[in-house]
C-alpha cells in the first residue's frame, strides 16, 4: 500500500479517517486556532455577534496582539483594545500582548507540538511547521469559522518533497536557503500544496532556521509546510515544557509526491530578493555595491534569538555606518531577554542598533521603521512589494540577519562571508 | 446575482494583497479601505468604477498577506468579479467568503479583450461573454455550495439566513 506525507498522516488524524488522498475535501478538527490583533477580533467581533454564538473552545485559541501593539494613534488602540477585551469576554486566557509576534511566541510559549493541525488568521501561519504541526493559514471569516464550530473544511494538498543535504557555509542562513527555492520556483511553483523539509541536511539547522523554511513557504505559494522531527526538535520541545511525542514525526512508506527536489545546502551562498518581489533573487556577489538608507533586522522571519546572535557576529567590534539607519526589531520579548542575557544584545547596541519594540513594526508597513519615497532598505523579513514597508517608491531588498548586518556596516549591501570571524 | 455585466480593467500575474490594501490602510474598515484599492500599482483605481468593474488578471492573484481587505476592499469599490487562471489560495477563500465572485478561467485571461470593454459573467450558465464580439467561454463552474454563499453575500449572511431558516449552521 502506497505510503503517506507528513501531511497526509496530520490529516487523517484531524478528520479521523485512516488515510486522506490529495484532492479529496475534507472536514477537520483544529487541534488550535491562532489569530492576531489585524485579522482578528476587530474583523470577527460584528459578525460573531451577529451569528450569536459561543467560542467552541476558548483554551484553544491563541490571540497575539503584534500589529498594532505599538498603536501610532487612537484608531490604532482602539484595534488593539478591541484585541484585548475580546480575550477577556471570551475567556481567552492564550493572550499575549507586547510579548513578540504570532508565528514565534506559541511555539516559545510550548502551545506547539508535532502533529498538530493548527490554523492561524495570517499567511504566515504554517511557520509552526518547523516543530511537526500542520498550520494552514486562513482569512478573518474562514477563522470565525472555526471559532465557532472548531472545525472547517480543506481540501488535501499535493506534497513536495525537499531533501535537505549538505550544512551551510559559516555566514549562510536559512534565509538564503529559502531564497533559493524562490529563485529556482518563483512566488506560485507550490500553490495548493504541501511542503515537506526532510533529509540528513535538516540535523544541521536548529529550531529557529528550520521556522524560516516553513514562514517563508508562503512566498512560494505552499499552503504549508513542515519539517520531518528528530533529535533537535526533541531538545526544543523539552526546553519549552512540551511533552515529548512518542515518535518522530515521519513520511511512512513510500509515498507520493508531485515533485521531489534536493536542496543542498553547501552549495547556497548569500542571496538577495530585488524589490519589488520575494522572487527576484540575485547572489549578494552580484549586486554591485548598491547604497542603503537603512538596515532592518525584524519579523517573524528574521529577529529570532538565533538571527540576532548571527548579526552579533557579524558586528562584533564593529560599527554601522553613519549613513544607514540600522533597525532591530526582535521578534519576541523572550528572544531580547536572551540576547541581554549572553551579551549579544550589548554587541548589537554598541555597533549602533537602535532596539524597537518586538511587533511586526515595519514588516507590515504599521510601526517604526517605514521607508520614505525612493529610499532602499535591507531587510530580515519576507515581503518587499511596492509599499509594504512604506512608500510604494521604496526600494526593499530581502535578506539573511548576516547579510543586514554585513551592509549595515559598509552602507552598502554586502556579502557577511567577507567580514565573518575566522 | 445570476449575472453581471461590467467594464474590464486588466491586471498581470502575482497581483499581491500588499499593492490591493497596502499596509497604512489596514486601520480602516473594508468600506473605507476601499477608496485606496490598488493604490500600491493602480493609484486612483476606485474613481474608475462609477459603473463597477470586472477584473481579469494573471496568475496567482491575491497572492501575499492573508488580508481579507483585499477581496473586501474591492468588492465594496465596485469590483463585480475577479477572473483569473487561478488564485492564491487564501485570497480565493477570503473572496468567496466576503461574496466576491472569484472565477479561474485561463482562456479569458488569454483572449484579446480589452481594458474598457464590457464583457457579461452568467453565473448560472457558468460562462463569460465579451460583449463587443459575442464570444463566449465556459469554465468550470463552482459547486452550489459556493454559489449559495455568493448569492447570500458572503459566510456570514449565509450563515445568518441558515440559522433563520431553522436548518442550523453548518460549517
Ligand atoms: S512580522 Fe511581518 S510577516 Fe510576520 S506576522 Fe508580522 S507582519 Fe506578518
Amino acid at each position: 500500500m502506497a505510503g503517506t506525507t507528513i501531511v497526509e498522516q496530520v490529516l487523517a488524524r484531524a478528520s479521523d479517517k485512516d488515510r486522506v488522498n490529495p484532492g479529496e475535501i475534507i472536514d477537520v478538527t483544529v487541534d488550535m486556532a491562532m489569530m492576531h490583533d489585524s485579522g482578528g477580533p476587530r474583523r470577527i467581533l460584528g459578525p460573531l455577534a451577529e451569528l450569536n454564538m459561543p467560542i467552541w473552545d476558548p483554551n484553544r485559541v491563541v490571540l497575539v496582539a503584534d500589529h498594532y501593539a505599538m498603536p501610532n494613534d487612537a484608531d490604532e488602540a482602539i484595534i488593539l483594545q478591541t484585541a484585548r477585551n475580546f480575550a477577556r469576554d471570551h475567556a481567552i486566557t492564550r493572550y499575549h500582548e507586547l510579548e513578540g509576534i504570532c508565528h514565534i511566541v506559541p511555539a516559545e510559549e510550548g502551545y506547539i507540538y508535532p502533529g498538530m493541525l493548527m490554523v492561524g488568521g495570517d499567511s504566515h501561519s504554517a511557520t509552526p511547521g518547523a516543530l511537526g504541526a500542520v498550520a494552514i493559514p486562513m482569512g478573518s471569516t474562514d477563522m470565525l469559522g472555526v471559532l465557532v464550530a472548531g472545525k472547517t473544511w480543506l481540501k488535501v494538498p499535493h506534497t513536495i518533497r525537499i531533501d535537505v543535504e549538505g550544512q551551510l557555509e559559516q555566514g549562510v542562513m536559512a534565509k538564503d536557503a529559502v531564497l533559493w527555492l524562490l529563485g529556482q520556483w518563483g512566488m506560485s511553483h507550490a500553490t495548493y500544496r504541501a511542503l515537506e523539509y526532510g533529509g540528513t541536511g535538516l540535523a544541521s539547522l536548529p529550531v529557529e532556521e528550520r521556522m524560516v523554511l516553513t514562514n517563508m513557504a508562503i512566498e512560494l505559494g505552499a499552503k504549508t509546510a513542515v519539517c520531518e522531527t528528530d533529535a533537535i526538535t526533541e531538545q526544543w520541545l523539552t526546553n519549552h515544557g512540551v511533552p515529548l511525542p512518542s515518535s518522530y514525526l515521519r513520511p511512512q512508506g513510500d509515498p507520493f509526491y508531485s515533485e521531489k527536489i534536493v536542496m543542498n545546502l553547501s552549495a547556497i551562498e548569500p542571496l538577495v530578493a530585488r524589490p519589488p518581489r520575494p522572487d527576484h533573487v540575485s547572489p549578494v556577489s552580484a549586486i554591485d555595491r548598491q547604497p542603503i538608507n537603512q538596515a532592518y533586522i525584524g519579523a517573524c522571519t528574521g529577529a529570532k534569538y538565533h538571527d540576532l546572535a548571527m548579526a552579533a557576529t557579524v558586528l562584533q567590534g564593529r560599527k554601522v555606518s553613519p549613513r544607514v539607519r540600522f533597525l532591530i526589531a526582535p521578534a519576541s520579548r523572550k528572544a531580547l531577554q536572551q540576547a541581554a542575557q549572553d551579551g549579544t544584545l550589548q554587541v548589537l547596541i554598541e555597533a549602533g542598533a537602535t532596539i524597537l519594540s518586538s511587533t511586526c513594526g515595519a514588516c507590515a508597513g504599521l510601526g517604526a521603521g517605514i521607508l520614505g519615497p525612493n529610499e532602499v532598505g535591507i531587510s530580515s523579513t519576507n515581503r518587499n512589494f511596492p509599499g509594504r514597508m512604506g512608500h510604494p517608491t521604496a526600494q526593499v531588498f530581502l535578506a539573511s540577519p548576516a547579510t543586514v548586518a554585513a551592509s549595515a556596516v559598509t552602507g552598502y549591501i554586502s556579502d557577511p562571508r567577507e567580514v565573518w570571524p575566522s | 446575482m445570476n449575472s453581471v455585466t461590467a467594464p474590464v480593467f486588466r491586471f498581470g500575474n502575482d497581483v499581491d494583497t500588499d499593492v490591493i490594501v497596502p499596509g497604512q490602510y489596514l486601520k480602516l474598515g473594508y468600506e473605507e479601505a476601499a477608496a485606496y484599492v490598488m493604490e500600491g500599482i493602480r493609484p486612483g483605481f476606485g474613481n474608475l468604477l462609477q459603473n463597477g468593474g470586472i477584473i481579469i488578471a494573471g496568475e496567482n492573484f491575491g497572492c501575499g498577506s492573508s488580508r481579507e481587505a483585499a477581496p473586501a476592499a474591492l468588492k465594496f469599490a465596485g469590483i463585480r468579479a475577479v477572473i483569473a487562471p487561478y488564485f492564491a489560495r487564501i485570497f480565493y477563500r477570503n473572496a468567496i467568503n466576503v461574496g466576491l465572485p472569484a472565477i479561474e478561467c485561463p482562456e479569458v485571461v488569454e483572449s484579446p479583450i480589452q481594458e474598457g470593454e464590457w464583457v457579461t459573467i452568467d453565473f448560472v450558465s457558468a460562462f463569460i461573454q465579451h460583449n463587443r464580439t459575442g464570444n463566449r467561454w465556459s469554465y468550470t463552474p463552482l459547486s452550489l455550495h459556493l454559489r449559495e454563499i455568493l448569492l447570500a453575500g458572503g459566510l456570514v449572511p449565509f450563515l445568518k439566513g441558515q440559522r433563520q431558516s431553522d436548518k442550523g449552521a453548518r460549517l
